[in-house]
């Protein structure tokens, strides 16, 4: 009996070893097999394609040659009868929103008077920054957001791609888009259509945000895994739905609150991993934070703006400067640029909320936070999102202590445009006099920086950010978040000193008792054997 | 002398189960820990995190097969000899003197292992396997609607399990010295996996003991 059970424990023991190995070596040894794409083209084959409710080739109302944009929106508004009440109650058309944001109560914010470390604000230079407002006609701050004519269906519903806003044309078309080709072709917005703004912001591709930029249009799901052409292929408004011409979705440059986000989970749900342990990452960690691995993936981005190195001229003429990859990096009109590709983001708290430097307020720290994007650990709604932080520096006023915005914009010479004249003491108090805010005439260079949530440009899940990238000693990932104990990061260094001499005390002590007890047992040896020696050399009794 | 079963079958394979647990979650832990690297954050992290499950395991059926065979009384602390044990490690020991109590199998410990094994099982595995579970299970409150332990500070939880860690090592070190000072450097090693041991006949008491000793010198 004894016999078997001996025999059947030894079996078992060896069952559990030779398991627990193969699954250490399964587990070490592994590798996923790359991401098979038919199953793309398996989802494209059989997903259900949108078909347009109504063909407005056939339309008669549409069948005409429109003189002018706006008789385009009044063909449009003779079937859609109410829907430019939808638009003109939206944040595209009115550049702001009313929003109550602590501190400061319910204010108005948005592109009318938010201010950036870019092109500055749209204050006195409307007639260029207009291109991208979905209205015709802003040529100054005196715009009759009322006036339903000239809102700009075509902007964002062109699905011929034909449609053009022109350079400078206070939002109007471009002279060359033939109107009637692209009012009996409107649909649902696409990549190109968002893209044609969102894109472009701050004077160029992939300027602002970093990830987006006009290659998304047509990328490899490596760049984009839901936009990207071999992969789900997926338009803008999959995601950022929209309910009456409110679009769901929000830039943190313009916006304060946190009402009507467009999230992962409203898809993937808040738990959407299989392994639990990652799914409780959530709870503090933003999907965006790992999947996002770099942005800026295919043309580069601007980080840097310093408005300080503008005005050089070259035989009184301005010029411009490029880098190796074919980006400016020196306008005379807009100072000296940094420009980078494949960026790692940087990471911060953020729980939703934000706060934009409105133009007139004053200037409390250094370098001025041109958005603040509120969030700590301690914050149980706060989450570590992935941000590009665009640096720079811009002409403040040194008296009244804030910064002021100077007219850029102007069509000649001597209107005291900077764009035209160089002259920034001129160019701000044209820029101010707008606002209607005071003015010193001393002005300087003050460092600026402001925050870019990063959501676009996710990676395939291969590419997700692994986890010794933060749980690591040096130099990881979240090394400039430290105000809480991140695993494999942050120890007790006195815990780890006390414990690391205490074991080396104890292998030393163990050592020397083992020493003493060899060396005590040698002597006894040698003792017992004189011993037994004398006791040979004597007779015995 | 006699032959005796001294330690059962479940009792080798918890003991050393557990023990190749322990070092395996110090391997592990460690990396977690951050203080070298050999397989890996991530693999590291889920290594421990199994092995822990297992330990727990472990540790469930090791209560409960205590409590069932009356085995737990072989912790109950004395003081009875204590000093002398004491004593003996620190210089009888040297002089080739015999241990001072006698294993039997009603009492396979002498006081200082019934000590240090006591203080091992109810405090030294409980803060390690305590903070661990907590550290395991550390969640915050979130629209998740996670179960919280969020005012207790992650910083903390870590204190405990890495102290917990390292006095376990210390231990290690220390248990497996001990074990060579047997009858030969290897006999109480051969007991624990062979579950024999030779001990002395129960009637001889100490005085027997010494006698014996003085008559060999």
């Amino acid at each position: 009996m004894q016999y078997i059970m001996n025999k059947m424990l030894r079996n078992l023991i060896f069952i559990v070893t030779v398991l627990v190995i193969a699954l250490i070596m399964v587990n070490i040894f592994h590798h996923e097999d790359n991401y098979n794409l038919k199953l793309e083209e398996l989802k494209h084959k059989y997903a259900l394609k949108e078909i347009p409710s109504v063909n407005h080739t056939l339309l008669p109302a549409l069948d005409k040659e429109f003189k002018t944009p706006q008789e385009v929106t009044e063909a449009c508004l003779s079937c859609h009868t109410e829907t430019h009440k939808e638009v003109m109650a939206s944040s595209h058309w009115n550049w702001e929103r009313t929003a109550y944001v602590e501190g400061k109560g319910i204010t108005s914010a948005g592109k009318k008077n938010v201010m950036n470390n870019f092109c500055l604000g749209t204050s006195s230079n409307e007639k260029s920054c207009s291109k991208c407002h979905i209205g015709y006609g802003m040529t100054s701050n005196h715009y009759d957001f009322n006036n339903s004519r000239n809102v700009d269906c075509m902007v964002c519903h062109d699905n011929s791609e034909e449609y053009l806003k022109g350079a400078s044309m206070a939002g109007y078309p471009d002279r060359t888009v033939n109107l009637e080709k692209v009012a009996q072709s409107v649909g649902s917005p696409r990549k190109s259509n968002c893209g044609s703004c969102h894109y472009f912001g701050g004077g160029g591709n992939n300027v602002k945000h970093g990830d987006l930029d006009v290659a998304q249009n047509s990328c490899t799901r490596e760049v984009d895994v839901h936009m990207g052409a071999n992969g789900m292929n997926m338009e803008c408004v999959a995601c950022h739905t929209t309910k009456n011409h409110q679009i769901s979705g929000k830039l943190y440059s313009v916006s304060p609150d946190n009402t009507n986000r467009a999230t992962c989970e409203q898809c993937h749900t808040n738990t959407p991993h299989l392994r639990d342990v990652l799914n409780r990452h959530g709870s503090k960690v933003s999907c965006q934070a790992c999947h996002i691995p770099v942005y800026a993936k295919v043309n580069s981005t601007k980080m840097s703006w310093k408005w300080s190195d503008a005005g050089k001229l070259k035989d009184g003429k301005p010029y411009e400067e490029e880098d190796s990859l074919g980006n400016h990096n020196y306008m005379s009109i807009k100072g000296s640029f940094v420009w980078k590709r494949n960026v790692k983001p940087d990471y911060i708290w953020f729980n939703g909320t934000a706060e934009q430097y409105l133009l007139g307020d004053t200037i409390k720290s250094v370098p001025v936070k041109m958005n603040t994007l509120h969030g700590s650990y301690k914050d149980h709604s706060s989450k570590i999102i992935p941000v590009k932080i665009h640096v720079g520096d811009q002409i403040y006023d040194k008296v009244y202590h804030r910064l002021v915005q100077p007219k850029l914009y102007g069509e000649n010479e001597g209107d005291s445009a900077y764009w035209k004249d160089f002259k920034w003491k001129e160019a701000v108090e044209a820029g101010m006099k707008k606002s209607g805010l005071p003015v010193s005439g001393q002005y300087d260079f003050i460092q600026t920086e402001m925050y870019w949530p990063v959501n676009h440009m996710v990676s395939p899940k291969e590419q997700a950010v692994s986890c010794a990238e933060c749980h690591t000693r040096n130099n990881g990932r979240l090394a400039k978040l430290t105000d809480f104990y991140l695993p494999g990061r942050d120890r007790n260094k006195i815990l780890d000193g006390f414990g690391t001499v205490m074991f080396i005390l104890t292998i030393l002590a163990v050592f020397g008792h083992a020493l003493m007890r060899i060396l005590s047992s040698i002597w006894k040896n040698k003792y017992e054997k004189q011993i037994i020696n004398y006791d040979d050399d004597k007779p015995t009794e | 002398m006699r032959k005796v079963y001294i330690y059962k079958g479940f009792e080798r394979f918890w003991h050393w189960s557990q023990a190749s647990l322990i070092m395996f979650l110090a391997l592990t832990g460690f990396e977690v820990h951050g203080s070298y690297s050999i397989f890996g954050f991530e693999k590291a992290a889920e290594f421990h995190r199994t092995a822990s499950w297992l330990l727990i395991g472990l540790i469930i059926f090791a209560i409960f097969w205590h409590i069932t065979t009356g085995e737990w009384r072989q912790y109950i602390p004395t003081t009875k000899q204590l000093k002398d044990q004491v004593i003996f490690y620190i210089s009888g020991i040297f002089k080739g003197e015999h241990h001072p109590t006698q294993k039997t199998e009603l009492s396979k410990l002498n006081p200082l292992q019934r000590l240090v094994y006591l203080g091992f099982k109810i405090i030294l595995i409980p803060i390690t396997v305590g903070s661990g579970i907590f550290y395991m299970l550390y969640k915050t409150f979130d629209q998740n609607n996670l179960i919280v332990i969020e005012d207790y500070p992650l910083a903390s939880i870590a204190f405990w399990h890495t102290l917990g860690a390292i006095l376990l090592m210390i231990f290690l070190v220390v248990h497996v010295y001990m074990t060579t000072t047997g009858k030969t450097p290897t006999s109480n090693i051969n007991a624990m996996i062979t579950g024999y041991e030779e001990l002395e006949d129960e009637d001889n008491t100490i005085e027997n003991n010494n006698n014996q000793t003085n008559e060999t010198k």
